[in-house]
């Protein structure tokens, strides 16, 4: 049996036949060709696959396919203007805070989703947000000042 | 020996943080990773594996899987030919079991289908007849002579007689009389340690994609930190030439050293060559978790003396490590790291290797240090506590330097023990106070470096920009590095340069991306291309100018006369060169190929301050600053990430971090959740210092960076718990519950 979903993703509006267990995450990637985000566990423990759903921050492997029916849904490729990246993207590449790069589309997702709520966080709060993001690279050092970085240009603007 | 001598230089390059050339595609999405490949036409791959931690595998019954629809292929050991070296013999083994299971999660057949529901339901229905045979994972166990045997007849002829038959090799290092050593010691202390097996953790799972054409070629698309190697062991395993299998690296999320050998990707090509459609395979966390990885787990016996004024007079260690359910060497690189630190008239190591129905081990940044440097560096700080003297001062008065002879044989040429030791005395932290109920702890790290084959082309393109073909896979930025060297030597702007990963085809070989190697060998090769380069562009100068080429010589990114005899002309710079490079003799390219030696070895130093919470045993830290010598920090933001992000792996081994067996041999924990590697609020900010003591092995000074810095943590956080709580632990991980207990038996 399949679903016919119709959604939105980064502002379009897209269709697309699936099995009614297919997670969201293998929807976009698999479906879509939205490969930015990335499957790391699969079970809701490390954030790479992070997208919003109406806004709100969610695992997509944890959601069905079927649940972003009617749905507004937004993923790292949907960050940037055309040519002029988010400043959290700008930012991560001034302040290296990636390395391998895996867990950043995740990671963006996520801090974009914090500043929209909470535009001058302290670095803890920072810190406890991004909680459900593994990145094994870097330590997070890096990660939090990009994200206070670029929290600290959108504030500007 | 034949390197690369380093020439002090003024850098006007090398040393910035520019942007990395490869950033964008990451924060965009666009990045292509091992799973985010496709093919027209792609069948989905899926590996059974082992439910049992050591079985005989009686029969596979494959028929009712193969007639399901939507399945179009299914393969076992038995469609490998096992090769005649014992080496590769064990990695094909490990990828798909031959006549036993061996670990819990040891593949045993996978299936090829049109999707990966129907691979899943194929997988149900292949039929294993298994005879369980008694299994052992815990390392002392195992080295019983009694102990169930992984595998008969793999001892080498290091190994005395009288042992278990699981006990497969023996080193020994060092040198000096122990026993005039330690009858010198004011104290002696003797202790035992054992280090629980860890895995990499990189985030992004075993991906890849194969195809296999019916004239015998085939192309591989996977993530991978050496797709040269890969190329090998693949090209072994399926008995092709190797010029047939064609190598693409794709981007990598994270290796650690865990991506350094096969697993999918000879199954996902003999899947491809038997269904005549390319076949992509990705692990499951779970899979990644149970067969992929992880280190050593070992236990280890430490005996120091020392005077009273804190001189070490004698180093001694018994290191047992089990590598998993196969022979494994890495043993070698923890009896040789253990007391490198040290300058000592005494010392002596002895590295044993033990099979356990466990996972083939798999390298892990500073494979076989962290443990082994654990181990001395807490007997070392239980003696500074013992005789009242301060830690730091007593790791200066000991440190190896210039001259030492090192415990694991050769002299060091110059090194940066000393200057970091001294660096973190200086630096705020060790004195700052510290509040009530924190303490501070200290340890030392090192590791060997390694050099290697590297392979570079640079090609000067006609519009005056510079293209760069290298064969490392870049898991830290290295692309930026590469181009920064590049830049430097050229004498043109960084943007200007663009350095690629070469496939196997396009490129000459190039050893792996471990050791810590690629800014430095690739380095090398990428330095002395730009002087191929130059050479031929000089040439080229002295023709259109009508003067002798010696007459020419290069200086910030163009040709010039060499001195007033050599006729007046205005410099040419490398566009104009590369512009009318169609008219001089075709287009310019350098090349160079190497296999590197003079890597120079590295130390750290970690400084850290915890908080024990007394009711559950749970550690805080607190404050970590990491101090280590990068020889020349070509990126300095890339070498920070990489001290930073090898203390924060270090932290997660020494406080959560295990491979947890069951009575019934099976890992209780394959997943993110109960194998917890640290997030964002379990950690401080980790504060880098970088030192910079130029390496003599290579031009620019350059030494790898990307080990070193796990191995220190593990020792200075159980110092400062130990400091706390007025106890020391000797084992890993220091989980609340194990606080917790000695806490409990100190009272
Ligand atoms: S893949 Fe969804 S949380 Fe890890
Ligand atoms: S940069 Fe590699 S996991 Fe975060």
């Amino acid at each position: 049996m399949s679903v016919t979903v119709s959604t939105t993703v980064n502002g379009d509006s897209v269709d697309f036949v699936c099995a009614p267990d297919e997670t969201l995450l293998d929807a976009l990637r698999g479906r879509l060709g939205l490969t930015g985000a990335k499957e790391g566990c699969g079970t809701g423990d490390c954030g790479a696959c992070s997208v919003t759903l109406n806004g709100r921050l969610v695992c997509s492997c944890l959601v069905l396919a079927v649940e972003a029916e009617g749905q507004e849904i937004a993923t790292v490729e949907g960050m940037a203007a055309g040519e002029t990246l988010h400043p959290l993207q700008r930012a991560f590449i001034d302040h290296a805070a990636l390395q391998c790069g895996i867990c950043t589309p995740g990671i963006l997702v996520a801090a974009k989703a914090l500043l929209e709520k909470t535009p001058d966080p302290s670095d803890e709060e920072v810190r406890y947000w991004l909680a459900g993001n593994l990145c094994r690279c870097t330590g997070y050092d890096k990660i939090v000042r990009a994200v206070q970085a670029a929290a600290a240009e959108m504030r500007r603007a | 020996m034949a390197f690369d001598a380093y020439v002090k230089r003024e850098f006007k390059q090398v040393g910035t943080r520019v942007a990395r050339p490869d950033g964008v595609d990451k924060v965009t999405g666009r990045a292509l990773y091992g799973a985010d490949m496709v093919a027209p036409g792609m069948l989905v791959g899926r590996v059974l594996r082992s439910p049992h931690a050591h079985a005989r595998i009686v029969s596979i019954d494959t028929s009712e899987a193969a007639a399901m629809p939507g399945v179009k292929g299914i393969v076992t050991g038995r469609d490998f030919s096992v090769p005649k070296d014992e080496f590769l013999a064990d990695v094909a083994v490990n990828c798909l079991a031959q006549d036993k299971a061996l670990y819990d999660g040891h593949a045993i057949a996978a299936v090829a289908a049109i999707n990966a529901t129907v691979a899943r339901d194929a997988l149900k229905k292949i039929k294993v007849e298994y005879e369980v045979l008694p299994h052992v994972t815990d390392i002392d166990v195992a080295a019983k002579p009694d102990a169930p045997v992984v595998l008969e007849g793999r001892a080498l002829e290091t190994v005395p007689a009288g042992m278990g038959a699981n006990v497969t090799h023996r080193c020994e290092f060092g040198h000096g009389d122990l026993e005039a050593g330690f009858a010198k010691a004011d104290k002696i202390v003797e202790r035992s340690f054992r280090t629980a097996a860890t895995h990499q953790g990189y985030i992004e799972p075993h991906a890849c994609l194969a195809s296999f054409t019916t004239d015998g070629r085939a192309d591989l698309w996977v993530c991978t930190q050496g797709h040269f190697y890969f190329r090998t062991l693949c090209s072994e395993m399926l008995g092709m030439e190797a010029s047939q299998l064609k190598v693409t690296a794709s981007e990598i999320g994270g290796g650690f050293g865990g991506k350094t050998t096969v697993y999918l990707e000879p199954v996902a090509l003999m899947l491809s060559k038997k269904t005549g459609r390319p076949v992509k395979m990705v692990m499951t966390r779970d899979e990644v978790f149970r067969a992929t990885g992880p280190t050593v787990s070992t236990s280890i016996d430490v005996k120091i003396g020392m005077t009273k004024d804190g001189r070490i007079t004698a180093g001694w260690a018994d290191m047992r490590y089990s590598g998993g359910a196969f022979q494994c060497l890495t043993c070698e690189m923890g009896a040789q790291a253990a007391f490198a630190a040290y300058d000592l008239e005494a010392v002596q190591t002895v590295g044993w290797n033990v099979m356990t129905n466990r996972p083939k081990e798999a390298a892990y940044r500073a494979p076989g240090a962290p443990q082994a440097i654990y181990a001395v560096e807490s007997v070392v700080d239980e003696l500074c506590q013992g005789l009242g003297l301060d830690p730091l001062e007593v790791r200066i008065k000991n440190a190896a330097k210039k001259g030492t002879k090192a415990s694991y044989g050769p002299t060091f040429d110059d090194i940066g023990l000393l200057a970091t030791l001294e660096a973190a005395k200086k630096h705020p932290h060790y004195t700052a106070p510290l509040a009530e109920g924190q303490a501070r702890g200290l340890s030392c790290g090192f590791w060997f470096n390694f050099g290697g084959n590297t392979c570079v082309t640079m090609n000067v393109n006609t519009d005056g920009t510079v293209g760069i073909a290298e064969g490392n896979p870049d898991i830290g930025g290295s692309r930026a590095s590469i181009s920064l060297m590049a830049a430097e030597e050229l004498g043109i702007p960084y943007e200007k340069v663009r350095t690629i990963i070469a496939d196997t085809a396009s490129l000459g070989y190039a050893d792996t991306t471990d050791g810590s190697r690629v800014t430095f060998a690739v380095g090398i090769a990428t330095i002395n291309a730009a002087r191929d380069a130059i050479r031929k562009m000089c040439k080229r100068a002295a023709m259109l100018w009508g003067i002798d080429e010696d007459a020419v010589e290069w200086k910030d990114g163009a040709a010039h006369p060499a001195g007033p005899n050599a006729g007046k002309f205005p410099p040419m710079s490398l566009a104009d060169i590369a512009a009318k490079s169609f008219q001089t003799g075709g287009p310019i390219a350098g090349h160079y190929e190497v296999n590197a030696d003079g890597a120079g070895v590295s130390f750290g130093v970690h400084l850290c301050d915890v908080e024990v919470d007394k009711e559950t045993g749970a550690t805080k830290v607190v404050r970590y600053t990491v101090f280590q010598d990068a020889g020349k920090a070509v990126h300095p933001d890339y070498v920070e990430g990489q001290m930073q992000g090898g203390a924060a792996q270090g932290i997660g081994w020494a406080l959560n971090e295990e491979y947890i067996y069951g009575a019934d041999g099976r890992l209780q924990n394959p997943g993110f959740l109960d194998y917890r590697i640290p997030v964002a609020s379990d950690l401080p900010p980790i504060e880098a210092v970088i030192l910079e003591i130029p390496n003599p092995g290579h031009p620019y000074g350059v030494r790898g960076v990307g080990e070193t810095s796990i191995v220190p943590p593990l020792a200075a956080i159980s110092n400062a718990i130990s400091r706390s709580i007025g106890t020391r632990l000797q084992e890993l991980p220091m989980s609340p519950p194990r606080v917790l207990k000695a806490i409990k038996g100190a009272a």
